[in-house]
């Protein structure tokens, strides 16, 4: 250990390397740290470890982490912190730090390096396993830390095992079903400047084990009395080891109060420290054992039947003086003290075990909720299995009885600045239930989760009820219950639970074989799911409306060129694929003829449309399916599905093709005249290759499949080719299709060329509630055949009139585009008395059309098919657009242009 | 994090795993129902507090479908089995059905 500096609230600090902030802090006199949340009184440490209310800091130093308890913040090089009250605040600059996760699977897990953890170790060890031990503190030992005494030497033995894995400063955060551990080590915070460089900050372990040991310890209890907040007042057995361990020197007087022989302990510890002890005040009305005998031969007066009832404080606000109140006459004396030790009992941590729904059960001989699991799967161990060491007899006892006006004062979370008036007010309310108090409250509710305020509710709320029933009415903490924890355990920075998947590694990234190419054609891209399309393609000077309107002009008069890789495909095979198709879509495929395309419509069982796409017949027994691009993964499922859990009998097989084939999609009135100049071996006229035919062909050398499909309207042509040969099929065309002033174009524009035909985009003209009637496709469904959803159409709310139904939208003014969303109204629609308007649809495709010269839409209407010609409105903000319905197929209904 | 036996793979997180809820509701001849009985196909699964045999799939391990046992009120796993094969007895006793509303 070597003395260094360190800063606080900007002031220059020592301490020890490693040594608890909260320590240091201590030694140099700073007993009021920070003022509270909601009352703006002055608070000092009390705590040693996690459940520190008061001490919260939010580092200066490093990744600036906020609410930071100063006694788990390790003294380091470069270390600077600042007080907060209460309330954190979130880092100006980009966490930089690296965080990583590690998956583990071990044979036992032991949590705590205890005592009590590191003879489960041992026993785990001896049995055969390897074993795990991961604990929250710098170094092993548990309490003995807190005590300075080292390890037994068969403790220490077991840390040097080879079949043992020890991780400090790792805490375990979450328990799950199936003994699944989430635990966050910190492993360079405490390194300060001298860590290694690219270490990461935070590793988050998932842990799998056959056996976990619960051996977390637990935390001492303070209690409830008049202005028990002030700086001053410490838990017994942090004040003690403060004093001891840390060489705080900074107390003059001290008086312990106690429920229970931990008290004595603390006291003597004070003591033989130099700290004058006044006396211990028991509330017990006798004790014994070793602690006791060793408190009184060291000459500590102890009064039983006493307890601390108020305290006062000098200007600073800090503790002056304590009110000590006789049990059994209720006589009142005040004494002088800078330090109160309060031991208020001990709550050992049962947030892990609840987390998986273990309930605690109340033992009156340990005045604390335990945890007894022994299964072959899961136990406990120490202090929460009961193991208290014996010497000990502590009394169930929360705080005296206090009037209205004490009532305010006495805090029961501190960082909440809750108080025991509270606490009555809602109990006054009419709240039993201590889940439903806590949130009445805020109790427990703040960044320390009630680890020291959720004992202390429980307890008050028993008094309550004594105190109302005009006697000991015998209400038990058993009665109360124990507020069930959720993980995490301790806060964990949101960094730590990313990881490394941030930025760009926040999710895969798909693209197509061309990306690059339209990259360097200054492509702006749009997300559809994982894969990056291009949305359009600006030129110098262009806006995406211009852009847009140029491509669409391209598609529809010249020829334009589409990177439709995205597509979803699966290939299907087998000899009852036709019959599976067949059953899968409202349309026929099994009378499709080899060589031929046809668009399919699937809905799920309940008869709602779910995806679309154009399926080719490769083959007898062969199909290619293609779907919507974000739709892929699903569809397959949905196969998948059917074939393995419905029809095993159907000898079908459906693989995922997706980035097999690229498919490209040429389109326009002089698409045919290009591709035929690339294309020699086939020929592409009208009438040797119709529309909705799939003909192989050459391009070079490279094979394709080419096929007449169209998803604008135009005379189109799809390449599909190897995902390799892509890129060298997308620059043939592009160079041999400069004189044809050959445009690429990108998502917007495919989507306005469908719209202006009406083709439908499952997902953006549907919300989930469509059935291929609603969508006006009622050619798409097979009379002739059964199909999954077929019977659902009879259902009466699939056949009820006024449902919401696709159609066209011509807005009165063709300059407006109406924004997507935007909800239909009738003409005459008025607010009701509580200013709201019924709405009769929405809108859900809209664009302007450069080639109708106006703007339109695609909307869903109640009712909308048999409303063609009426009018409707539509509102946006303040102002009310007026549209016509109309028909969905805005251009070319007699399909002459794509032939 | 339930851990899955696939019975294909192994012992899986549940992450790689989907939710298929009740097992053996065949899909029945849709035109042999009346309306209430499709819609009750459609919509309605058992839910019941205790052992109930599920339809899990094994999506980003081997894609295969299987039948499982499992509590819905402790969370234990118990035998896994393959679709139309058959189903080994309930490591306890059923869960029984909610109140109905
Ligand atoms: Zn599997």
């Amino acid at each position: 250990m070597s003395e260094i500096s360190f800063i606080f609230d900007d002031n220059i600090c020592k301490g020890q390397q490693g040594e608890p902030m909260a320590a240091a802090l201590l030694r140099s006199g700073l007993l009021s740290i920070t003022n509270s949340t909601y009352h703006s009184r002055p608070r000092g440490v009390i705590g040693l470890g996690v459940e520190e209310p008061n001490a919260l800091v939010q580092l200066v130093s490093g990744t600036q982490e906020s609410m930071r308890p100063a006694t788990i913040i390790e003294v380091a090089e470069g270390l600077n912190a600042r007080s907060l009250t209460g309330i954190g605040a979130l880092p100006e600059l980009p966490d930089e730090a690296r965080y990583d996760k590690t998956n583990r699977y071990v044979d036992t897990l032991v949590i705590g390096a205890g005592v009590a953890g590191l003879k489960a170790a041992d026993k785990a060890i001896q049995a055969g396993y390897q074993v795990l031990l991961i604990d929250d503190q710098p170094g092993p030992g548990g309490h003995l830390r807190h005590l300075g005494t080292g390890l037994p030497v068969a403790l220490r033995d077991v840390l040097t095992n080879n079949k043992l894995t020890y991780v400090p400063r790792c805490t375990a955060v979450g328990l799950y079903d199936q003994n699944y551990i989430v635990a966050v080590e910190r492993r360079s915070d405490h390194l300060g400047g001298a860590a290694p460089a690219g270490r990461a900050r935070i590793r988050v372990w998932h842990i799998r084990t056959d056996r976990v040991v619960l051996a977390p310890g637990a935390f001492q209890r303070p209690l409830i009395f008049a202005n028990n907040d002030r700086p001053g007042i410490m838990l017994s057995h942090a004040a003690a080891t403060y004093v001891a361990i840390h060489g705080v020197q900074i107390f003059k007087r001290a008086v312990v109060v106690t429920v229970d022989n931990q008290g004595h302990r603390d006291a003597l510890r004070l003591h033989q420290a130099g700290v004058p002890v006044q006396a211990i005040y028991d509330v017990r009305p006798a004790a014994g054992g070793a602690s006791v005998d060793a408190a009184k031969a060291a000459g500590i007066p102890i009064r039983f039947r006493t307890t601390i009832l108020d305290t006062v404080s000098n200007e600073e606000g800090t503790l002056q003086s304590v009110i000590i109140q006789d049990l059994d006459t209720n006589e009142i004396v005040e004494t002088t003290a800078d330090l109160l030790a309060v031991s208020g009992g001990w709550t050992p941590i049962a947030d892990l075990a609840t987390h998986i729904g273990i309930k605690p059960k109340w033992s009156e001989e340990h005045a604390a909720f335990l945890v007894h699991h022994g299964t072959d799967q899961l136990q406990t161990a120490g202090m929460l299995a009961g193991d208290f060491g014996g010497d000990d007899d502590p009394a169930v006892f929360f705080g005296p009885a206090l009037d209205d006006e004490q009532a305010r004062h006495a805090y029961i979370d501190l960082q909440r600045d809750a108080t025991l008036h509270e606490l009555r007010r809602a109990v006054g309310a009419g709240l039993h239930s201590i889940e439903h108090i806590k949130r009445y409250t805020t109790i427990g509710t703040s960044h320390d989760q009630g680890k020291t305020s959720g004992m202390l509710t429980i307890g008050a709320l028993c008094q309550l009820n004594i105190n109302s029933q005009g006697g000991n009415s015998g209400l038990s903490p058993a009665d109360v219950g124990t507020l069930s924890f959720r993980p995490p355990y301790v806060p964990v920075p949101f960094a730590a639970l990313a990881g490394r998947e941030r930025g760009p590694l926040s999710d895969p990234i798909r693209i197509t074989p061309v990306h690059q190419w339209h990259v360097e054609a200054g492509a702006i891209f749009e997300d559809v799911g994982q894969w990056k399309r291009p949305w359009y393609f600006p030129k110098q000077g262009e806006s995406m409306e211009d852009a847009v309107r140029r491509e669409c002009m391209a598609a529809r008069e010249g020829v334009a060129v589409m990177d439709a890789s995205t597509l979803g495909k699966i290939d299907i095979q087998g000899p009852d694929a036709a019959v599976f198709l067949d059953r899968i879509y409202t349309n026929m495929f099994s009378t499709l003829p080899e060589g031929q395309c046809r668009y399919g419509l699937m809905c799920k069982a309940d008869g709602i449309a779910f995806d679309d796409g154009v399926t080719t017949r490769l083959g007898k027994n062969h199909f290619l399916m293609t779907t919507t691009t974000g739709g892929a993964a699903g569809v397959l499922a949905w196969l998948e599905e059917w074939l393995q859990t419905e029809w095993p009998d159907l000898k079908v097989y459906c693989t995922s093709v997706t980035e097999h084939i690229s498919t490209i999609a040429l389109v326009g009135p002089n698409s045919r005249q290009l591709l035929q100049e690339l294309v020699k071996d086939i020929d592409l006229s009208k009438t040797a290759f119709p529309f909705m035919h799939s003909r192989m062909a050459t391009i070079d050398d490279i094979r394709v499949r080419i096929a007449r499909i169209s998803f604008s309207g135009e005379l189109a042509f799809e390449i599909n080719v190897a995902w390799g040969h892509a890129r060298y099929i997308w620059e043939r065309l592009w160079t041999l299709g400069r004189p044809y002033d050959l445009t690429a174009y990108g998502t917007e524009t495919m989507h306005v060329l469908r719209a202006e035909k009406g083709y439908i985009i499952i997902g953006q003209d549907t919300d989930g509630t469509q059935t291929p009637y609603d969508l006006n496709m009622s050619w798409v469904v097979s009379k002739k055949k059964e199909f999954i959803g077929k019977r659902s159409f009879r259902l009466p709310y699939l056949q009820a009139t006024a449902r919401p139904q696709l159609v066209g939208l011509l807005p009165e003014n063709g300059e407006e585009v109406i924004p997507e969303g935007a909800y239909i109204t009738e003409l005459n629609a008025h607010p009701d008395e509580h200013g709201k308007t019924s709405h009769t649809g929405f809108v859900t495709s809209s664009y302007y059309s450069p080639t109708l010269g106006r703007a339109f839409a695609l909307a869903l209407v109640a009712d909308g098919l048999n409303r063609m010609g009426e009018e409707v409105a539509v509102p946006i903000g303040k102002k009310v657009l007026h549209a016509t319905i109309c028909d969905s197929v805005f251009i070319d209904k007699e399909n002459i242009r794509r032939d | 994090m339930l851990y899955i036996p696939c019975p294909h793979c192994g012992l899986r997180n549940e992450t790689e795993f989907h939710y298929g809820a009740e097992a053996g509701v065949a899909y029945p001849d849709p035109n042999a129902l009346a309306d209430s009985e499709w819609a009750k196909y459609l919509h309605i699964r058992a839910n019941p507090k205790g052992w109930l045999a599920e339809r899990w799939v094994h999506f980003a391990g081997c894609g295969r479908w299987f039948n499982l046992w499992r509590n819905t009120v402790t969370h234990e796993i118990g035998p896994a089995y393959l679709p139309f094969t058959e189903q080994p007895k309930a490591p306890g006793n059923i869960g029984q059905e909610g109140p109905k509303a």
